[in-house]
């Protein structure tokens, strides 16, 4: 009984917790610009059934993708387990499903298999990481905090597995020893493995196996609230970033209304302006981004795919797509902790532009979407860096001198060389 | 083969004064209007439209810069003014379909210009040709022969990813009977050339290396003979890419129209 109201209670404090910071995350996503993305469910809807569930775009590179399957595959399906925990530390039942006889014997067969699967996936990702170090793990933005997230997350799910994995084998140990309370339930493929190193004590082996029990569970509710401040809370945005991904071709970018109304006033002074929404051009901070960039930030899992393909970044740049992605979302929970602490409206005089990403990583984009092609869930870092430059050209007045030049060209002869526009149609005389 | 044309490019002003009404509108672009080495692709363009017997024309001196590169560099306002006025002028001659000669100029035309009031069926050259030769209005005969030649497709970024296009400028390649390899970065995973998002026209951040040289050294790796293009600013920066390399003399960097135009002897 004690230990059924522990367990509620601890529980019920993980979820709240859970839930707290989550609307945290809400508000700072809605601190970004509004932008309309309610059109064609259908198309996305099954963008997300392919991309996000079907992880499609992951198998560009075929090693990864397959580890990445099999422990994504463990984690969703080991998540029946959990019900079952759940529902057995409430009612303090045992292995309460285990009423549905072959099948029990056939799911927890298949969990076992699994968590197998997701310790060794796990294992395998942790040498590429810290062995092997892939050129793709690293990389300014790959500071000692990024690094360690990934390192936590899979140790974390490494231990979760061994728990599990345990739990199991002591509580067959115990079936065969006719323990009470412990019926005979489950197929035990992986963990008969476990039980011959297993103490023959009843009482060690019931120690053993609550104790993995608490440990699983209240290692996944440990685990749940550390996603809002990890790179790990992929597993959660991957479905809603990709239901609200860009749909309309890469190469297209946004036609800002509020310069549309400008633009056609001037042209026809009898135009009334339609509804736009006002504020500066482009985006100097985080709060002049949409949220749909915003959610982008906390969606990235910072595997580096979109970093390792841009053509900048391999020929030495300072620019990175998935620095701009840390880098709005650092800044993004600072604006949020600023406004928990005193409010809307402070400013810390700091921006994302200058204060996070610099001018020079900016303007070394070529826009060639080689970064959003690669993101196996469709987030885009051109967006950002396009808003960027929009603030540093329609505000600031500031963009390298030649491209300058290059605008100043258009304006005045309509090409963006220094050509006379009486000249434009020379190539059909000469030779 | 001269490089000459030996036949008028009818503007839309001389058509309509006609009256006129062209099949398709030749958006030709800042880089084919002025840039030398674009010039010549121009006019394979119009050597093919002429050889079909498509009834085509330009607007000549009345066409501007779509406003890709100010909206690249972050200039909404001169991309927007520049948009509008072409919108007038490509609405007033009633324009219906176009075909540009430049990846940038169809990206932002297809795609950018609707929303500004600016809807036509846009079309790149490469696609031109791919549907000239599925209706078999184009071959590749009585010209130059590339049976054997070896010759490697660069994906232009904005005809690529940014819009699909993948394998009209292939299949206009595959009637030549040449020997087609793909370099190891090619079609949705291919390596830009370095000069999209506005960077042609401005000198590269501090880096280790030239965009172009990575791409170029990847694309002599296939021991190419020819390097096929479908972008003047991709032209630009391979051409330079293959001189500095010292290579300019085995390797010939063409843009899909002249090939098409040199195997047709056009």
């Amino acid at each position: 009984m004690v230990a059924q109201i522990i367990f509620i209670a601890i529980t019920l404090a993980a979820i709240a917790l859970f839930s707290y910071n989550i609307k945290k995350v809400i508000r700072n996503i809605q601190l970004g610009k509004s932008a309309d993305r309610s059109d064609q469910s259908q198309k996305r809807f099954m963008t997300m059934l392919k991309v996000a569930l079907g992880q499609t775009k992951m198998f560009f590179r075929p090693i990864p993708a397959f580890l990445h399957l099999i422990v994504y595959v463990g984690f969703v399906i080991i998540n029946i387990e959990v019900l079952e925990i759940l529902i057995d530390g409430i009612f303090g039942s045992h292995r309460i499903f285990s009423g549905v006889g072959f099948i029990y014997d056939f799911l927890i067969g298949s969990f076992e298999i699994l968590a197998l699967g997701v310790w060794v996936g796990c294992a395998v990702f942790l040498i590429r990481r810290n062995i092997l170090k892939l050129k793709r793990f690293s990389g300014i933005e790959m500071t000692k905090w990024p690094r360690s997230d990934a390192n936590y997350i899979l140790i974390s799910e490494i231990l979760l597995m061994t728990a599990f994995l345990l739990m199991n084998a002591a509580d067959a140990k115990l079936q065969i020893l006719g323990s009470q309370h412990y019926t005979n339930a489950g197929a035990f493929p992986v963990s008969q493995y476990l039980q011959n190193l297993l103490p023959n004590s009843e009482a060690t082996l019931v120690a053993i196996e609550r104790g993995c029990w608490w440990f699983h569970i209240i290692g996944i509710l440990i685990f749940l609230n550390y996603l809002p401040y990890s790179k790990h809370f992929h597993i959660l945005f991957a479905f809603p970033n990709t239901y609200f991904s860009n749909l309309e071709p890469k190469g297209e970018f946004t036609n800002m209304k509020s310069v549309t109304n400008e633009v056609k006033a001037m042209l026809d002074p009898s135009f009334t302006p339609e509804e736009a929404e006002s504020g500066r051009f482009g985006a100097k901070d985080v709060n002049d981004l949409t949220w749909v960039n915003l959610m982008n930030a906390y969606t990235c899992t910072e595997c580096g795919r979109c970093t390792s393909v841009c053509p900048a970044n391999i020929t030495g740049k300072l620019l990175s797509p998935r620095k701009i992605m840390m880098d709005t979302r650092d800044r993004m929970e600072e604006v949020g902790k600023n406004i928990d602490k005193t409010g809307n409206g402070f400013d810390d005089g700091k921006s994302l532009i200058d204060s996070y990403i610099s001018r020079e990583e900016i303007w070394a984009c070529t826009s060639c979407n080689a970064c959003t092609e690669a993101c196996p869930i469709n987030i885009d870092p051109l967006a950002i860096i396009t808003e960027l430059r929009r603030y540093a050209v329609m505000e600031e007045s500031q963009s390298p001198a030649s491209i300058n030049a290059m605008l100043g060209n258009i304006e005045n002869n309509g090409a963006p060389w220094k050509y006379s526009p009486a000249d434009r149609f020379n190539w059909a005389k000469e030779s | 083969m001269s490089e000459q044309l030996n036949f008028e490019v009818p503007t839309m002003a001389e058509m309509i004064a006609k009256g006129e009404d062209p099949e398709i509108l030749f958006w030709v672009g800042c880089a084919g209007s002025y840039d030398e080495r674009a010039q010549k692709t121009t006019r394979d363009i119009c050597k093919i439209l002429h050889h079909v017997g498509m009834k085509y024309a330009v607007l000549g001196t009345e066409e501007s810069c779509t406003g890709d590169p100010a909206k690249r560099a972050g200039n909404e306002f001169l991309f927007q003014m520049q948009a509008m006025t072409n919108i007038e002028v490509l609405n007033a001659y009633n324009i219906k379909k176009i075909v540009t000669g430049c990846p940038h100029c169809f990206n932002t035309i297809k795609n950018e210009y609707p929303g500004l009031g600016g809807t036509y069926e846009v079309i790149h050259h490469t696609q031109l040709i791919q549907q000239l030769i599925d209706e078999g209005r184009l071959k590749a005969e009585g010209g130059e022969s590339f049976k054997g030649k070896k010759i490697t497709y660069h994906d232009p970024c904005y005809l690529g990813r940014g819009n699909g296009v993948y394998e009209a400028p292939r299949k206009a390649l595959e009637v030549l009977d040449a020997q087609l390899v793909e370099m190891k970065r090619c079609k949705s995973n291919g390596l830009c050339c370095g000069a999209g998002g506005a960077q042609m026209f401005k000198e590269p951040e501090k880096g280790s290396k030239d965009i172009n040289i990575e791409r170029i050294e990847e694309a002599l790796e296939t021991q190419p003979n020819i390097i096929a293009a479908g972008c003047p600013f991709c032209m630009t920066m391979i051409s330079d890419g293959v001189k500095l390399k010292d290579q300019d003399k085995n390797v010939q960097v063409l843009d899909i129209a002249e090939i098409t135009a040199r195997a047709n002897g056009l």
